[in-house]
C-alpha cells in the first residue's frame, strides 16, 4: 500500500491503495466516482475513459501510481466545461442512451474528440468514438456530436 | 422466456385487485393486486400493501413504479406514458422508479415477474391504461365532492380538475380525499384519438442520469462494510474443485476470506476481500486442482460433426402440413438443399453479472439488475433457508440485459447466496470480472440447420424440409412442463415453425442434444437462427425464380399476415436507395413475423478487405399502435446493431474450455462495424401495441448475407463470416 496524491476534477484527493490498482478502481471505490465504468478491464470497450491531463484516456489499465501529478477529468466533473456540457445537452437532446452504461465513456471520448477536431466529419468520428455500446446507439451517437459541434461554433 | 400465448385476451379477464390508501406524508397511493388464472400458484395468497403502484404526492408529483427491469429498452418511460395518459397527468410532474420484487409487480403473460419476450407494454398496455382511467375518476369524484357538482360536468388536463364553474384543482390537492374514496370497478377508457402522451414521441426519463455519471447501475452500490466478491470458477463447465492453496493468497493485503462454493453444476472458490483490486488479484494467484472426471468437455469442432449428422435425419416434428412424401415426389433437379451452422454466442452485456447482497441470517436484503425479479428471488430464498418474504430483492438498473440476466437456474443470486452464508451479517458484491462473465455459459445455443425445398414450376416453394439441431433451453428446467409438448422446445424453432409463408408442404423437425454447455435466450432467441436460415432461403429462391425480392415475398406470404405484408410494403417504399447504388455496393432485405409484430429491413452492403461493410439500414415496423415512437426508432436502430453480431462472432469451445474471454475474440460491433444511418419507419396504427424490442434483431443479418450474395454471387451458410 502507498499514499498518492492525485487530482480530480479539480480537487487533490490522497489515496491509500496498492500502486499497481487501476485509477479506475481508485475512481469508484475511494473516491466514490462511480460513473466511470468497468467494461472489459484491459482497454477495449471504453467504458472507463476519462481525461488524463486532457487527453481520452482508459483508466482500467492505468496504475494509480502513473498518474502523478497529471488533471484527471471524469464524467461527473465535464459539466462544468462549455464543451462538456454541450455534448451532455446533446445527448439529452438526441435521445441517446439506452442501457446507458457506456454512455459516460462515449461522452467523454466525444468531448475529447470535439475539443481537438471542432467540425468533425462523420470519418473523425467514427475514427475516434473507438467505445463499445453493446445497446447499438451508433447512429444517435452520432447524431448528437453533429449537433453538439453545431452548438459550439 | 416466450411461448405461444394469447396475449390480447388475457388482461382484461384477469381479476384484479387495486386499493386506495392514504399515506402518512400525504397524497394517494395505489397499489394493485391480480391473479393469473393460469399460472395461480400464488392466487390464493395475495400479498398485503405496499406493493405501491402510483403515488400522487400532495405537491401534484406523480410516481410511477415500474415493474420491469430498465435496460435500455425504454420501459422506464413508456409504462408511465400509458399511465399518465389516462390519468391525464402533467408529463412534467411524473417521474418513474423501478419496483422491487414484489407479487403485486408479476406480470402477464408469465404470471412472474420478469422482463423478457418484448412483452413489457404489450401485456401491459390494457392494465396501465385502466390504472390511470381509474385513479383520475377518483381524482375527479373528489373534486365534484369538493364542489357539489355531478363528475361528469367535471373534466381533467394535465394534472388538474375543472369544475362546470371555472373550479379548478390540481391532483395534489385533491389526493387525499381521493384516496377515502372506493376504486371505481368500471372506467370508459379514451378514444386514441384523443391521446396527449401515448404516440407522441418522448424523451426517455433516465438520460441526464445517465449522461452526468450519477445513474446507479448494480455495480455501482456500495453500502457500509460490504466487501467485494470474486469467483475463480472452473475451466470446464460443471467440473468440481479437488483442492487449492488457500493460505497462499488468505495473507495477500486487503483479503479477507477464501473458500469453495457450490455452483448450480459444479463448484469454485470464492474469494473474499475489501477491494475489487485485491480480490481480482488473489482470485487470479489461487491454485485450484480441479476434479474433472465426471464432466463433459464440449468442443465445438466435435459438436459440429455431431449436429451435421443429426441433421441428415428427421428429427421429433414440430409442425408438418400437407403431404409429408412431397420431397421425394420431385425431380432432384428443382430441390435445393441448404445446411447452416451457426454459432454459440454471448450476450456480452457492458455491465458484467454482478449482485449485492445482505444475509442476517433472518432475513436478506439483495440489489440485483434481474429480469427474473421473483424468481431470483425465490431462488435466494431456497438457498438462504427462507421464505421468499424474508427476501427484499430490489431490481437495479442493469447496463443492457439481453436475455443473460433470466437463466431460470438463477446461477448468480445461487453464488452470491452461498458466499452470503459464509460471511452472514457482511454485505458482498459479487463480481464477473469481462473474462468471468464471457466464459460463465448461458449462451445463444449454437444450432445446425439442414433444409430441403422442392421447388415448383411457378419458381414457388412447394415443399419444405426444415431440420433444426439446437440444445433446449428449457428441458432440464423448472419450466418444463410447462412448455416442452411431445419433446419440443418451441424456443428452438420459433420464427421457422410460426413464419408466415405459405408454403404448401412444410415440415419442420428438431433434435434437441444434451450438452454441457450452459444455454440461454439470447434477444430475439429461436428468431435469430430460424430467420436467417428462412430469408436467406427465400431470397435465394427469389433469385432463382428471376423474381423481385418484395414481390416473391408478398406473392408468397398469407394475405391474412397483415403486419409483416404492411412492413414489407412500406419498407418498399422508404428504400427506394436500392434503385440507385454506387458500383460495388448492394441492398438485401429480409422480413420477420416477429410474435405478431411485422418487421423488415433493407442493408446497403459492400466488402471492405474481404469483409462485409454495412452502410444503410432501413426498417420498416408493424407494431400496433406505437406508444413512443421515439423509443421504437432506438429500440429498432439498437436491434439492427445488436443483430450484426453474429456475422462477426462466436463462442467456441475446445475440449471442453471456452476459447473466448474478452472483446478481443468476442468482438460485438463497434461504431466502425455498425451502419452509419438506420431510418427506422413505423406502419401506422391505433392496433393493440405489439413488441418493438427484439423484432428487429434477426431481419438484419439475412438481409446482409443477400445484398452480399447479389454481389458476389455466393451464399454464406456458416456464421461468423471469416471472409467474403
Amino acid at each position: 500500500m502507498a499514499t498518492y496524491k492525485i487530482t480530480v476534477n479539480g480537487q487533490r484527493r490522497d489515496v491509500t491503495v496498492d500502486p499497481s490498482t487501476p485509477l479506475l478502481w481508485v475512481l469508484r471505490e475511494d473516491l466514490k466516482l462511480t460513473g466511470t465504468k468497468y467494461g472489459c478491464g484491459i482497454g477495449l470497450c471504453g467504458a472507463c475513459t476519462v481525461h488524463l491531463a486532457g487527453e481520452a484516456t482508459r483508466s482500467c489499465g492505468l496504475p494509480v501510481s502513473e498518474v502523478g501529478d497529471q488533471e484527471v477529468v471524469t464524467i461527473e466533473g465535464i459539466g462544468v466545461d462549455r464543451v462538456g456540457r454541450t455534448v451532455q445537452e446533446a445527448w439529452v437532446k438526441k435521445d441517446v442512451v439506452q442501457c446507458g452504461y457506456c454512455q459516460s465513456g462515449q461522452i467523454m471520448a466525444a468531448v475529447a474528440l470535439l475539443k481537438a477536431t471542432p467540425r468533425p466529419s462523420q470519418a473523425d468520428i467514427e475514427g475516434s468514438m473507438t467505445n463499445l455500446c453493446r445497446c447499438a446507439t451508433y447512429v444517435r451517437i452520432r447524431a448528437a456530436i453533429q449537433d453538439a459541434s453545431t452548438r459550439l461554433i | 422466456m416466450r411461448f405461444a400465448y394469447q396475449p390480447d385476451k388475457g388482461h382484461l379477464s384477469r381479476r384484479t385487485f387495486l386499493r386506495a390508501s392514504a399515506v402518512a406524508a400525504g397524497g394517494l397511493l395505489v397499489s394493485l393486486h391480480f391473479d393469473f388464472p393460469a399460472l395461480a400458484q400464488n392466487a390464493e395468497a395475495l400479498p398485503a400493501p405496499p406493493d405501491a403502484y402510483i403515488h400522487i404526492k400532495p405537491d401534484g408529483r406523480i410516481v410511477i413504479a415500474v415493474r420491469h427491469i430498465e435496460m435500455g429498452q425504454g420501459v422506464l418511460t413508456s409504462l408511465p406514458m400509458i399511465v399518465a395518459e389516462e390519468l391525464d397527468a402533467d408529463w412534467s410532474q411524473v417521474s418513474a422508479e423501478l419496483a422491487p420484487a414484489g407479487d403485486a409487480y408479476k406480470a402477464p403473460p408469465l404470471g412472474i415477474q420478469s422482463t423478457s419476450g418484448s412483452w413489457s407494454v404489450r401485456y401491459g398496455y390494457q392494465q396501465h391504461r385502466e390504472f390511470g382511467a381509474r385513479i383520475r375518476a377518483m381524482l375527479v369524484g373528489a373534486a365534484a365532492d369538493r364542489w357539489k357538482v355531478r363528475p361528469d360536468e367535471c373534466r381533467t388536463e394535465a394534472g388538474v380538475v375543472r369544475g362546470p364553474g371555472g373550479q379548478s384543482a390540481g391532483y395534489g390537492e385533491l389526493a387525499d380525499d381521493a384516496a377515502r374514496r372506493p376504486m371505481p370497478e368500471q372506467v370508459v377508457l379514451k378514444n386514441p384519438g384523443d391521446f396527449r402522451i401515448i404516440g407522441k414521441s418522448t424523451r426517455r426519463m433516465d438520460s441526464r442520469p445517465k449522461t452526468d455519471g450519477s445513474q446507479k447501475f448494480a455495480l455501482d452500490i456500495d453500502l457500509p462494510g460490504m466487501k467485494i466478491a470474486l469467483i475463480a470458477r472452473p475451466p470446464v463447465f460443471g467440473a468440481r474443485v479437488k483442492a487449492f492453496d488457500a493460505q497462499a493468497v488468505r495473507s495477500m493485503e486487503g483479503v479477507r476470506d477464501v473458500f469453495e462454493i457450490p455452483l448450480v453444476k459444479g463448484s469454485a472458490v470464492a474469494v473474499v476481500a475489501d477491494r475489487f483490486w485485491s480480490a481480482k488479484q488473489a482470485r487470479d494467484q489461487l491454485k485450484i486442482d480441479w476434479d474433472f472426471s465426471s464432466v463433459e468437455r464440449a468442443d465445438s469442432q466435435e459438436l459440429r460433426a455431431r449436429y451435421q449428422a443429426l441433421a441428415k435425419t428427421r428429427g421429433t416434428v414440430a409442425l408438418s402440413r400437407g403431404d409429408k412424401t412431397a420431397l421425394s415426389k420431385t425431380t432432384p433437379s428443382q430441390h435445393l438443399v441448404a445446411e447452416y451452422e451457426l454459432p454459440y454466442l454471448a450476450a456480452a452485456a457492458l455491465e458484467c453479472l454482478n449482485m449485492t447482497l445482505r444475509y442476517d441470517g433472518d432475513r436478506a436484503e439483495a440489489w440485483i439488475p434481474s429480469q427474473f425479479a421473483t424468481l431470483d428471488q425465490g431462488v435466494l430464498a431456497q438457498a438462504l433457508g427462507l421464505d421468499p418474504s424474508q427476501v427484499t430483492l430490489h431490481v437495479v438498473f442493469a447496463g443492457g440485459g439481453f436475455g443473460r440476466r433470466s437463466p431460470l437456474d438463477g446461477n448468480v443470486p445461487f453464488e452470491a447466496a452461498a458466499i452470503a452464508k459464509r460471511v452472514r451479517g457482511t454485505p458482498i458484491k459479487l463480481i464477473y470480472t469481462r473474462e468471468d462473465d464471457m466464459r460463465s455459459g448461458y449462451y445463444r445455443p449454437m444450432t445446425t440447420h439442414r433444409v430441403e425445398i422442392a421447388i415448383g414450376g411457378d419458381g414457388m416453394p412447394w415443399a419444405w424440409q426444415h431440420v433444426a439441431v439446437g440444445q433446449s433451453f428449457i428441458i432440464g428446467t423448472a419450466m418444463e412442463k410447462t412448455f416442452i409438448k411431445d419433446g419440443v422446445d418451441p424456443l428452438v424453432i420459433e420464427g421457422a415453425v410460426n413464419n408466415k409463408y405459405r408454403i404448401p408442404n412444410f415440415e419442420v423437425s428438431v433434435h434437441h442434444p444434451a450438452v454441457s454447455v450452459p444455454v440461454y435466450t439470447l434477444r430475439s432467441v429461436g428468431h435469430s437462427q430460424n430467420t436467417f436460415v428462412m430469408e436467406t432461403l427465400i431470397d435465394e429462391l427469389a433469385v432463382r425464380a428471376k423474381a423481385d425480392p418484395f414481390a416473391y415475398r408478398l406473392k408468397l406470404l398469407d394475405p391474412e399476415a397483415t403486419k409483416v405484408r404492411d412492413a414489407l410494403t412500406l419498407l418498399e417504399e422508404k428504400s427506394r436507395w436500392r434503385n440507385n447504388l454506387a458500383s460495388g455496393r448492394a441492398a438485401g432485405i429480409a422480413c420477420a413475423d416477429y410474435w405478431d409484430t411485422g418487421i423488415a429491413c433493407a442493408a446497403e452492403v459492400s466488402v471492405v478487405d474481404n469483409r462485409p461493410r454495412v452502410h444503410r439500414v432501413t426498417v420498416a415496423i408493424a407494431c400496433g399502435l406505437p406508444v413512443n415512437p421515439l423509443s421504437i426508432e432506438a429500440q429498432c436502430q439498437g436491434a439492427i446493431g445488436f443483430g450484426l453480431t453474429q456475422l462477426m462472432s462466436a463462442i467456441t469451445l475446445k475440449d471442453g474450455e471456452v476459447e473466448q474471454s474478452n472483446f478481443d475474440g468476442f468482438r460485438p460491433p463497434y461504431m466502425s462495424d455498425a451502419p452509419a444511418a438506420i431510418d427506422v419507419y413505423i406502419v401506422p396504427s391505433n392496433d393493440a401495441p405489439l413488441g418493438v424490442g427484439e423484432p428487429a434483431t434477426p431481419v438484419i443479418s439475412p438481409a446482409v448475407v443477400n445484398g452480399l450474395a447479389r454481389l458476389t454471387g455466393k451464399r454464406y451458410r456458416i456464421l461468423p463470416i471469416d471472409a467474403v
